[in-house]
């Protein structure tokens, strides 16, 4: 009897994790505060990147501030490879990162290990 | 609290429980037994284990999951269930959840010092930067701040000083030690007129030049700008890790599941001992291993390879060099030292240069400054010319003197006349690998300008050492066949395409692309398109700004050896990549059974704190094996040839 309890709530268990996991999940798209001159942005890190899709404005200068809560060595550092950025994130500390937007397009960030992603859009 | 002090506080309390699980063979256990066990196990997860938890749940949250999730997990399960264990009287594992902790920090904090370690490079690169200047300010010679020299400043450099930023001497002569920036390890002597590079060290003497690049606009900005952007590209070889890290923490999970499934439900096995297996399957998998296993490679390779005045653009490079079958070779600057000499006249020498030196005095051609160069040392008079024309690819024609006169290359010679003895001894000429100007009065030619632009020193050394590498060689220029194959023999090219027009240069390299990926080296503005079309360009250092954009690989030294080195490089670090992900990903196929007591049945089985030991040296063992990349050996092959 305890076999068959073990067998059904481990199947369950894995349905959810396919389904939380691997299931479409809306993913929130914000856009940054333009004003004149400047377009900033703040990203909280924590446990990934929120939010994880920022719209810029193209040719306007850009500043995304991330503020890691996280302790994990994991997301110490975010990278922009298309724009050459490879910066600490030191834990609670608001870091400014400046992105060029004269160039329209979509680009990846990622954390230092490539396991969190982040999506910029240049439009 | 920073990482290392968790893995501090970790250790020490782990401590105990180690001696503990030493001495229970011999049946003692340590002060307190299972209650000592508790409270040193909860301290480790209150301090040392809890940032994983929020980590892994901050996550879990945004429907990811990441190595953190699974230590989590890991040494959630050992130590509930141990403190259930403890309520029902059964064995307990408290060091498990101990031990992992302790072992996991312990990779991560080796990790985090190499890892900064390996973005070093550019700091250092950064660090070169001169901090103040001599700049001659109202008359006077005043210290100030880097930021505040401007183009056009007048600055002195004294010995041991370090030149501020690029320009121009004006005045003194000095050796300089251009090391740090091309990777030339000779000084290099410079007097008035020449370049000086910003950052690089005056050694003997004192001169004042002029500023014409500051800021961002210096060499040594714009190849710490390259350096970084290239140190942080993404490699196409990544695509697949990408892929792999989105579904490896649940694809783990679902795992470890599984294999408490099969062992309890199917194997009967107590509860205790499925839980073990199905810990070490979520404590020995190792994604951070794949994740680091190109970033770290590709940072340490190109912060290398920078420090040698070779600079790799990106990722992609890198592993394009892996495929090249043919290296593609300008010859004017690149082969040869791109300064061309007049060395034989045929016919009135006086008249001959006249003619010559009158059209060709407002041409940029590299053969009409050879030409030029020889008539002032002649002392030749340059008439006036009226009604000048150029004739795209042959040359030039004018009135001189009321006469229609030309000059040009023998192309031409379908238009006009020439005597027979004047033939033969264009063809002697040529086979000397000199290019043979015309020049002509009237549709006849009256002499023959040879001119020679010598091989480099080390082309024919870097030439064996390209061919060592099993690469066929072409060289391409817009000289006659009989003098590029010439210049070809003395250097040991494999192939000429000789009487190529400027314009023609991309399509010759598509042409050879049907037969396999092509590297080309050059350095004109006119090899920009070649370059982009080539699977890999490489811009020599001595090029134009336009080149160094369109080249995948730039040499700051202009010495063709560089070629093999930058292939050398890319190619160690792109196999490193390679090891690397080998490495991470047979770990985790090896692993995860392992572990999973599939080789239970030949006494092969992993505990947890092993699994965590393990899981916390395969990501330490990838970043070391990237950082030993700047310890391999970059050996021309041409010495073991």
């Amino acid at each position: 009897m305890a076999k068959i309890l073990v067998l059904v709530i481990g199947l369950i268990i894995i349905g959810f994790i396919v389904w939380w996991f691997f299931g479409k999940h809306e993913v929130a798209e914000v856009s940054a505060d333009v004003g004149d001159d400047l377009q900033s942005i703040d990203v909280e890190v924590n446990g990934g990147y929120s939010p994880e899709t920022v719209v810029l404005k193209k040719g306007i200068p850009a500043v995304l501030n991330f503020t890691r809560k996280d302790q994990s060595s994991c997301l110490d550092r975010v990278v922009f490879s298309d724009f050459g950025v490879n910066q600490a994130l030191p834990v609670n500390e608001k870091e400014a990162i400046k992105i060029d937007t004269s160039k329209a397009g979509e680009y990846q960030w990622a954390c230092g290990m490539d396991m969190f992603h982040g999506k910029l859009i240049i439009k | 609290m920073t990482i290392t002090k968790r893995f501090w506080v970790s250790l020490i309390l782990s401590l105990p429980l180690l001696a503990n699980m030493i001495m229970m063979p011999f049946g003692k256990t340590i002060i307190g037994g299972v209650w000592t066990q508790l409270i040193l196990t909860t301290i480790i997860m209150a301090v040392s284990a809890r940032p994983f938890w929020n980590s892994a749940w901050a996550s879990f949250t945004k429907h990811h999951s990441n190595m953190d999730t699974l230590v989590a997990i890991g040494t959630l399960v050992a130590y509930v269930y141990s403190i259930y264990a403890m309520a029902t009287g059964q064995a307990v594992f408290f060091e498990s959840a101990a031990f992992v902790t302790t072992f996991v920090l312990l990779g991560q904090v080796f990790e985090e010092r190499m890892r900064n370690n390996a973005s070093d490079a550019v700091g250092k690169l950064v660090d070169l930067q001169a901090k103040e200047a001599d700049v001659k300010r109202d008359g006077e010679f005043k210290k100030i701040p880097m930021s505040e020299v401007v183009v056009g400043d007048v600055i002195r450099v004294k010995p041991g000083e370090k030149v501020a930023v690029d320009g121009t001497i004006i005045d003194g002569t000095s050796t300089i030690d251009e090391s740090m920036v091309t990777g030339e390890s000779m000084p290099v002597e410079k007097r008035s007129g020449d370049k000086v590079i910003g950052s690089t060290i005056n050694s003997n003497g004192t001169f004042t030049f002029k500023a014409e690049k500051v800021g961002n606009d210096t060499m040594l900005s714009q190849i710490v700008e390259l350096v970084k952007k290239a140190q942080n590209s993404h490699a196409p070889i990544q695509n697949l890790t990408d892929k792999v890290s989105d579904i490896f923490v649940p694809v783990v999970l679902i795992l470890s599941i599984l294999t408490f499934m099969v062992w309890y439900v199917f194997l009967d096995a107590s509860v205790a001992n499925s839980l073990i297996f199905a810990v070490s399957v979520v404590v020995i998998a190792c994604p951070c291993a794949l994740g680091l296993a190109t970033p770290t490679a590709l940072m340490v390779g190109t912060g290398r390879s920078a420090k040698m005045g070779i600079l790799i653009k990106n990722g992609e490079v890198l592993e394009a060099v892996n495929e090249i079958k043919t290296v593609v070779l300008d010859k004017t600057g690149t082969v040869t030292v791109g300064k061309p000499e007049v060395t034989d006249i045929v016919g009135n020498e006086k008249a001959v240069l006249s003619v010559a030196s009158g059209l060709e005095q407002s041409s940029e051609h590299p053969l009409a400054s050879a030409i030029l160069t020889d008539a002032k040392e002649k002392e030749i008079v340059t008439p006036k010319v009226a009604d000048f024309k150029a004739i795209e690819g042959k040359g030039v024609s004018a009135q001189v003197n009321g006469k229609q006169a030309f000059v040009g290359n023998d192309k031409l010679l379908a238009d006009v006349k020439i005597s027979d003895a004047m033939k033969q001894q264009v063809t002697k000429l040529q086979k000397e690998a000199k290019t043979v100007v015309f020049v002509g009065l009237n549709d006849k030619v009256i002499g023959l300008i040879a001119i020679q632009d010598a091989p480099k020193a080390t082309s024919k050394e870097a030439i064996a050492a390209l061919k060592a590498r099993g690469l066929k060689t072409v060289m391409l220029t817009g000289d006659n066949q009989l003098v590029a194959e010439a210049i070809a023999k003395q250097v040991g090219i494999d192939e000429v395409v000789a009487d190529v027009l400027p314009s023609e240069k991309a399509d010759h390299v598509k042409a050879i692309q049907q037969d396999g990926k092509v590297a080309f080296v050059g350095d004109g503005i006119n090899d920009a398109p070649a370059l982009t079309v080539a699977d890999v360009g490489i811009a020599m250092g001595s090029g134009t700004d336009i080149a160094i954009e369109s080249g995948g690989i730039v040499l700051v030294k202009n010495d063709l050896r560089d070629v093999d080195k930058a292939l050398a490089l890319s190619k160690k670090t792109f196999n490193r990549i390679k090891l690397n992900l080998f490495w991470a990903f047979i770990y985790n196929v090896l692993g995860i059974p392992v572990a999973a007591g599939i080789f239970f049945g030949i006494g092969l089985t992993l505990s947890p704190e092993l699994a965590g030991l393990a899981m916390a040296f395969s990501s330490l063992s990838v970043v070391t094996s990237s950082m030993l990349l700047n310890k391999a050996k970059i050996t021309s092959k041409v010495a073991t040839a």
